[in-house]
This record gives structure tokens, sequence and C-alpha cells, in this order.
């Protein structure tokens, strides 16, 4: 039962950070309708901008972990935000009216561009970062098996919460996130009432990446490692966990995104670590055979 | 050998989706080479019992039997999907125009005569080998589509685009790819829509064609009375998914119940507009 | 990268220097943030697995004003050009075109067959015509699922994988399944019953496992629409890779299977030997014999592909194929068999893949899972899309254009596939719908009229 719990904890950990990205993803296709394929990919240039600014932060003499974490956020996300626009702005935008395939071979190209740019400026190999938040409870102890609740994982979850809420209010309550719904309806009726389309989807891509620079950033945590293919697993993953809530949700997404990092995590500690990519992928088949709007999803109503 | 029960009997036709009720115990018939019309105002459920009858929907509760000629009985309410049209014989045609705009016209009606031409390729290995009964088969399906393209004057235009025809072309030719699969009925979803005067008689003349040259039945939805009027044998009124008449185009004509339905004025009223758009547009 | 100026329509024309300067201006600093830190600061894991990083701030000058002089240059060809795309070519012009098209292929043809004689001297562009000759067939494969069908697959490179394993597995070791040959004795086989023929019997039965593979993957994707459909087919190739990498005892797992039993011509070994096919036919031998064997092989698996497509394409099958792709409702309504349709276009795609697969592994003699990644499929379906979807010439050249130009850049290494991602997404913008951008009909009354690509769907798939 421990382990159980143990594993409960982990698997809700990572679901947060798929979830993080898994918002990207939904919130684009909601708008532009394609699958922004290099979304992962601003994840992981997320987790880079992220352990770059670490190392300068400590390297000139600071100190007090809080502070560093707070200015590592804030630059990760304003960075990263700013890759988002610039990857909508030359691979996606000229093609928004265009043929629907094009668009996706064009972000397909984009996620080698950045992939593949990270491992040029930065070279292959995995970037190993010492702990930066250690420490943790012990929440039971049955003699065996302790179930740990690592000061890590806390920051993840409340730094997940926090954005979500805020993220929500945004979507919910601004004038931003009212151009955003209405665009997602009609887009030409909402340029007609004055929503400046170019500008809410390029708003849309920025919040997406500011979102994917956290998550970057919690894996970083987490983790304690980037490199430049992490990208593309967990773009797939966290895609997976949008579709599995049904993409075009914003709950959907974050729902996906832990039913995604529980199964990961309950396969791995109960069957097998190798095929724990394998279980995932799986029941992503097996929702869409069943629901295939995906857990949240508007149904679709064939239209004869 | 002609069969005197009515090619099509529907009985107790309910569809339901979720809460709401788009059709409530329908019953009518269509008569063997006639043209049965259904009529009624937006939202009575029209469209609703053509995906029933075609496959699209699977009814909540009712039947539907269609006869051939040769006395072959089919529950359509127990077949689905394609094999409505490729064993009941059933083909229509859709509101919103459904051609293969990419391909051309010729084409369009090739399709239409895929199960007859799938069998003759020996689903597709004879037709590698190009044997020769698949060549004759293909070159009688030309035919049989070239048949059709001068019935609707499209001849010239037989290797152009089906998206690249003017609107009305589109429509005819719609209708001759539904009957390019040799049905034994024809529904027909508006196929008057969005046609000027004179392409309207054209599509008359070309429905009754059909019905005495051809001798195919059709069920009909439309809201363009004049074409109702003239051509109609028979016409059934839905109103909210419900019959509120059933006849012969004068008697229904004069139904003050359907005038109110189309309406929603009170009756006398009513009734003397009606009067004048039907003779208006006769 | 640069950042585009805004779309044609709303640039005015009659902007001034100032207002190219302007833009420049922005389009550096936002390059300078971009960056910054990914090119400014370079890290690396030092020797004691302690962070270290250093600075290059003369290369971040260096690509900041690249851009900025790019920027400016972009502008200034975008002024003297006029907008991309909106250039609309005189008929005369199009009519010298559409002759050509028609030598094109014929031409192409020749020097396909003449290749081995022209390049007898030049293994390493021997090699290379292989290469590209296996991605034309790959892309002829897809693009019936694709192209035609109008099914999003981006795992295509499952059935290559498919193939290449069944090949290498059945060749290397019989079937690998004991309980089976234990009760069914007959269905057991080794190498040395096959001998030299194990690639000619071998191969239609990789083909035919990656067609089975093709509907099993079918099956639940059939009421799948669109984006759906790609990620669950991609799903489906990553799925398949990870089995193939994680199944150690089967398939070696990452370190792959060697030995691979090489082709045979007809039976005879293509070796030094006095059975081996020089000493056959009276000439020296020499290692050249066997790439030219391989090129005609893969040529003509490549041109049966074509030829089977093409075929299809006119039979009510392929015509089936077309048009689910433009409408699936109309399809359903005229008695075709959605289900039976899907699945055909799968399985014969599929196929067509295996039989890659298995060439691919005879070819190589070595297989690891590294070579099915979902790099390849990304790399096949743009060469389907940028041929222009549905068009079978347009996938040989874009075959040829992309694996000649990836090979281009072989020098840069490391820099390779940023050019290629690069590539791709120009390629995408300056033509969104494929080099060919029309679809030739299947049957004419009076004459054949190519169909403008404007009109032709895409599937819904």
């Amino acid at each position: 039962m421990d382990y159980f719990f143990q594993q409960l904890i982990n698997g809700l950990v990572l679901g947060s950070i798929y979830g993080l990205i898994a918002i990207g993803y939904t919130m684009v296709y909601g708008i532009v309708g394609m699958i922004n394929f290099a979304h992962g990919d601003i994840f992981m240039i997320g987790g880079f901008i992220a352990l770059i600014t670490f190392l300068i932060l400590v390297s000139i003499g600071l100190t007090f972990i809080p502070v560093i974490l707070l200015l590592v956020l804030l630059v990760a996300m304003a960075v990263t935000a700013l890759y988002g626009w610039t990857v909508e702005r030359i691979a996606y935008r000229p093609l928004r009216q265009s043929f629907r395939l094009a668009p996706m071979l064009s972000a397909i190209g984009m996620s080698f561009v950045l992939s593949n740019f990270a491992q040029v400026s930065q070279g292959a190999r995995v970037k190993p970062v010492p702990p930066i938040i250690t420490g943790g409870y012990t929440l039971h102890d049955s003699g065996n098996f302790a179930v740990q609740l690592s000061n890590v994982q806390i920051v993840v979850v409340v730094t997940t919460v926090v954005l979500l809420a805020a993220f929500t209010y945004i979507v919910s309550r601004t004038r931003f996130g009212r151009d955003m719904r209405a665009c997602e309806q009609d887009q030409t009726m909402a340029a007609l009432l004055g929503v400046d389309v170019d500008r809410t989807i390029s708003m849309t891509f920025v919040i997406g990446a500011a979102l994917a620079a956290v998550a970057g950033m919690m894996y970083l945590l987490y983790y304690g490692l980037v490199d430049f293919f992490m990208g593309f697993i967990a773009g797939i993953k966290a895609f997976t966990a949008a579709v599995l809530g049904g993409i075009g949700s914003l709950p959907g997404a974050m729902l996906g995104g832990l039913a995604i990092g529980l199964i990961e995590t309950f396969w791995s500690a109960y069957f097998s670590v190798e095929y724990k990519d394998v279980a995932a992928f799986s029941i992503l088949i097996i929702v869409l055979i069943f629901m295939p709007t995906g857990l949240l999803g508007r149904p679709e109503v064939e239209k004869v | 050998m002609t069969n005197a029960a009515p090619i099509l009997a529907i009985d107790g036709l309910t569809m339901r989706f979720g809460g709401i009720l788009a059709i409530n115990k329908l019953s009518f018939t269509a008569q063997r080479r006639q043209i049965t019309a259904l009529i009624g105002p937006n939202g009575a459920g029209k469209t609703t019992v053509f995906n029933c009858i075609t496959g699209f929907y699977r009814p909540s509760g009712g039947t539907m039997t269609l006869v051939h000629d040769d006395g072959a009985t089919f529950r359509l309410d127990r077949l689905h999907d394609f094999r409505i049209c490729k064993y009941a014989k059933v083909a229509r045609t859709f509101q919103n125009i459904r051609l293969f705009p990419g391909m051309t016209a010729l084409e369009n009606l090739m399709v239409a005569q895929h199960n007859t031409l799938m069998r003759a390729s020996g689903f597709s290995l004879l037709g590698l080998l190009n044997a020769p009964s698949f060549r004759d088969a293909e070159r009688d399906a030309i035919d049989f589509a070239r048949e059709w393209l001068e019935r609707i004057g499209l001849t010239d235009r037989a290797d152009d685009a089906a998206g690249n025809l003017p609107y009305g072309d589109q429509r005819r030719l719609e209708i001759a790819r539904a009957m390019c699969a040799r049905p034994a009925l024809l529904c027909l979803d508006e196929p008057a829509a969005g046609l000027n005067a004179n392409e309207s008689a054209a599509l008359s003349d070309l429905l009754l064609s059909i019905r005495n040259d051809i001798g195919t039945s059709i069920l009909l939805i439309e809201h363009d009375m004049s074409v109702v009027m003239e051509i109609s044998d028979h016409i059934v009124v839905l109103d909210h998914g419900v019959k509120i008449a059933d006849g012969a185009p004068r008697a229904v004509r004069d139904d003050p119940k359907v005038v109110a339905a189309y309406l929603g004025a009170d009756e006398e009223d009513a009734a003397q507009v009606m009067e004048q758009t039907m003779e208006g547009g006769a | 990268m640069a950042v585009p100026a805004p779309h044609p329509a709303s640039a005015e024309p009659t902007a001034g220097f100032g207002f190219i300067l302007k833009k420049a201006v922005i389009s550096a600093l936002v390059a300078l943030v971009l960056f910054f830190l990914m090119i400014g600061i370079r890290t690396e894991a030092g020797s004691s697995g302690q962070l270290i990083y250093w600075t290059r701030f003369g290369e971040l000058a260096a690509i900041v004003g690249a851009v900025f002089v790019g920027s400016i240059v972009i502008e200034l060809l975008r002024r003297w050009i006029g907008p991309v795309g909106g250039v609309e070519l005189p008929a005369s012009v199009r009519g010298g075109f559409a002759v050509l098209g028609r030598l094109l292929a014929p031409a192409l043809l020749i020097f396909a067959l003449l290749v081995p004689v022209i390049f007898y001297k030049e293994r390493y562009l021997l090699d290379l015509a292989i290469l590209v000759m296996t991605y034309v067939m790959l892309g002829w494969g897809l693009n019936i699922v694709v192209g035609l069908a109008g099914l999003l697959d981006l795992g295509y490179v499952a059935f290559y994988a498919v193939g290449a394993y069944s090949y290498a597995l059945l060749a290397q070791s019989g079937l690998p399944l004991p309980h089976l040959t234990d009760a069914f004795p007959y269905v057991a086989f080794s190498m040395e019953q096959l001998g030299p023929w194990a690639f000619w019997v071998l191969l239609p039965v990789s083909g035919l496992l990656a067609a089975l593979w093709g509907v099993i993957l079918g099956f639940p994707v059939l009421r799948l629409r669109g984006d759906y459909l790609a990620i669950v087919t991609l799903a489906f190739g990553e799925i398949i890779r990870l089995v193939i990498l994680n199944w150690q005892d089967l398939t070696g797992g990452p370190n792959g299977i060697s030995g691979i039993p090489r082709p045979t011509v007809f039976g005879i070994p293509l070796t030094p030997g006095e059975h081996g096919f020089a000493a056959m036919i009276g000439v020296p031998f020499s290692p050249t014999h066997r790439l030219v064997f391989l090129f005609y092989l893969i040529l003509a698996l490549a041109l049966i592909t074509n030829w089977v497509t093409i075929r299809l394409r006119r039979l009510p099958i392929g015509r089936a194929w077309e048009a689910m792709r433009e409408d699936e409702v109309a399809c359903r309504a005229l008695g075709i068999n959605i289900t039976t349709t899907k699945l055909s276009a799968f399985a014969i795609g599929a196929m067509f893949g295996g039989f890659a697969g298995a060439f691919f592994a005879t070819r190589q003699g070595f297989i690891s899972p590294e070579s099915f990644s979902f790099q390849e499929s990304a790399l096949v379906l743009a060469i389907v899309v940028l041929g222009g979807m549905g068009s079978q010439l347009g996938v040989a050249l874009a075959a040829i254009a992309m694996i000649g130009g990836f090979e281009l850049f072989r020098g840069l290494d490391q820099f390779r596939m940023l050019v290629f991602g690069g590539v791709m997404v120009l390629l995408m913008i300056w033509r969104p719908r494929g080099l060919i951008g029309h679809r030739a009909p299947t049957v004419f009354l009076q004459k054949r009229t190519e169909i403008s690509a404007s009109l032709v769907k895409e599937g819904h798939g």
C-alpha cells in the first residue's frame, strides 16, 4: 500500500509536467487546428534556458535558492515565449490559410530545427545539474518502505497549480481570453468584430511556450538533467495527454497529463520500465478507439 | 413482373437524439414508380428521416421495409451504412451537394458504379491483369455514365472537375451520380435549392423522366412548392417530427393544418397566403 | 533565423529604407534575446560531472549581425521579386512546362536505367542512387495511403521495420516460434534449406507480413479522423520501434541483427568463388557487381510499386480511395464499404513498405532500431507532400531532391538535420501543395484535363 502511495505521488508530479506541456498543444490546436509538432522542442529549449540561467545566477554569487528559482522561472518563461512567438511567425503564419498538411510538415521541420539547434549550440551530451532543491518529508514509514514527499515534488506541484490558476484566469476573465475563445469559434467573425486575430494567435503560442518553459524547468529540477533529444518523447506523450483529455479542452489537457503520468509511473513500478512508453501509447490508442473525442472533448456529431 | 406492394413502407419510425425526439412514430408509404414528396417547415425532421432511410442514423424504433420489383424485401432499419445502397438499392443526394470536387464529372459517375465494377475487376486482381472481362465491364460503365451525362446535358463537361461546374450542373450531376448506382428508390434532399426558375423547370423534367422512362421510385424533400406541386404523386407533411398530413398534392395544399404549420399564423390568414404563393409558383 | 516581414498583403510597398532598417533592427533584437543564452553561453559536463560553461560572444555577435543583414537582404529581394507565390505563369509557359513534364518521366526512367553504367566507377554515387531509389519506393508506397486514400499516416516507418526485421529474423533462424514449429514441423525451415534462395522466398513473405500489420493498425483507426489518426499512427510506429528495441531475445535490442544474408541473382551468389556470379558469366569479380545488382533490384521493386499504383488508380478500388479522400459520407451513400477500402489502402501501402524494408535489410546486412525512428516517417511523409499529393512523378522528384540534398550537406555533419528541417519549412512555405500541383483524371471521355490541386481534397484522415 505504501508503495502504491509513493507511485501515486510520483505519477502526479510527472503528470503535472506533462499537463503543462499538453496545455500548449491543446491551445494551439483549439485556435489554429494544427498539431504544433515543435512544441515538445520548445519544452526542451525551456529546459536549456533554465539550466543556463541557473548557471549564470550561481556563478555571479547568488545563493538564496528561492530568489534564484524565481529569476530562473521568469527568464525561462520570457525567453522561451519568444521562441514560441518566432516559430509561429516564421513557420506557421505564412501557411495559415494553406492546405492542412503543409503546416504539419512545416511544424515537423521546425521541430528538427529546434532540437538540432540545441544540439549544435550546446552539444549532444546530457547536461546534469546537482540537486537544487533538497530534502523532503517522510509521510509514512512502515519499517521496510517509507513514503517520501520531496521538496522538489512539492515545488513542482505548487508551481503547476499556481500557474494553472493564473492561466485559467487569463483564459476565462481577460480580454485576451475572450478574443482567444472567439478565434477558436470563428476567426473570420472574430476579425469582423474587431479582434486582432494575428495577435491573438501569436499570444496563444507565447503563452503555450511559457507554460512549456515552466515544464522544462520543472523537468530540470525533478530529474536533474536536460538533453537536446528530450523534447521528442516528452512532446509525443504530452500530445497523447492532450488527445486523451479531449483536444481543445484545457482542463482535459491537465487531466490527460495526470493520467499519462500515472499510467507511466504505475506501469514502470509494477510491470516493466522498458515498456512504459509502449503502455502510454497503447492506452492512447485504446481510449481513442472507444472514446474518439477523448475524456472531456465535445462529441462530434456527424453532419450529413 | 411488377410488384403491387409499396416500394417503401415506414411504420412507427422514431428517432431520438439524447433527450430530443426528432421523429415521433412516423408512418407512411411510398408507392412504386411514383414521386413521393416529404415536406414540412425547417427543422421538421425531414433530413433525419432521410438519414434513417439511407443508413446514416440507426433509428431508435419502428420499421422501414423496402420491396424490390422482384419481390426481394429489405428491412432498412436492420441494414446499415453502405449496405443500404449496395444491397437494398437506395441512393441519395445531399442538401449541401456532396460531389467529389477534385474528380471529373465522369469519374464521379464511375465511382457510383463501384460495386458492379469491383466485382468485375475480381476485387482488383483481374483488373490488375487487365482481363478482357473487366475491360468490357469498364466500357459498359463508361457508356452508362455517358448516357447519364447526355441526359443531364453535361457531355461537354465530362472531363472537367466536378468542383468547377456551376451550381445547377452540380445539382444535376449529383442526381445522375445517384442514378448510376442503379437504385430502386432515389432519395433527393432539396434538389431544387438554389436553382433559378429555368433550372427548376429542367429539374422537374429530369425527375419526371426518371419516374416515367426508367421507372425509379423517388422520395423527395423539397421547399420549392412549384416543383413539389407539379411533379409529386403523393405528399407527406411533417412538422416537429410528426406527420400532420398525407395525401394527393391538391388535398394536402388545402389542408389548414399544413398551412398553419408552415406559417405559424392563425389558420385562416395563413390559408389565404398559402393559396396565393402556390398559385403564383405553379 | 530572420523574422520575416508581415504578410505580402499587409506590406507597404511604398515604405522606404527606414522601414526596412527598422525591421532589421527588430529582427536582430529578437535574435539577440533568442540566442544570447543558447549561443552566447556554452555549457558542458566537466570531467568531474560538474557543469562548466564558457562564453561565445563572438559567435553570438556574428549571428545577430547575420540576422540583421539577412533581414535587409530578404526585404530587398521581396521588393524586387514581388510576393512569393503570387506569380501566375502565362499560359504558353505553362504549356511548355506541361510538354517538359510529359517528357520528364521517360527521361528520368532512362537515366535511372543507365545510372550503373554512367557511375560504374563511383561507388559512393551508386550507393547514393540505391538510397534514393529506396526512398522513391517508400514514397510511392506511402503515397497510396496519404496521397490517394487521404489517410494521414505518421508511422509508416513501422512497416518498413516490420519488413526488415521479418526478413532478417526469418533468414537467420527460420521461424523463431518454437511452439509453432514443434506443433507443425512442416512449417519449420532453416537457412540451409533455403540456401541462396532465401531472399527471393522471404521478400514476398516480408511484404505480406507488413501488409498484415497494416491491417492490424487499420482496424482500430477506422473511425479516427484527421489529427487523431495522425497521432495514433505515430504512436503505433513508436510502439513497434520500442518493442523491437526492448525485445532483446528476439531482435537483439539496440545491438540489432547482423550477418543478414545478401541477395543472390536468382540463386547465384555475388561472391568471388567459382560458383559466384562473376565466374558464371566469365568476368573478373568486382564488389561493384553487388551494388549494380542491388540498384537494379530496388529499381525493379520501385517500378513494380509504381506500376501497381498506376493500375490500381484506374481500377474501382483506386477510384474508391480517391473518392474517400474527397468525401467519405458520399462514398457510403454510394454503397462503398469504407472499412475494406481503408484497410486495403493501409495493407497495400504497408506491403510496399515491407518490401522496401526487406531490401534495406539485405542491402545493409545489418539492421538496428536506430534506422526506424520517427525521423524516417517524417522524411517519407515530407517526400509525399512535397511531391504533390498523389503524383507519382512528383514523389520521385521530391525523393531525389530531398535525399540528394540531404547528402550534399553530409560535409556539414551536425548541421545537416538543422538545415534539413529549415529546408522543410521553407519548401512548405514556397509550395504548400507540392511540386506537382494538379491531379490527372483516371478516365476520360474526350480529353484528359489536369485538375487544379486547389479543388482536390486532402482527406479527413
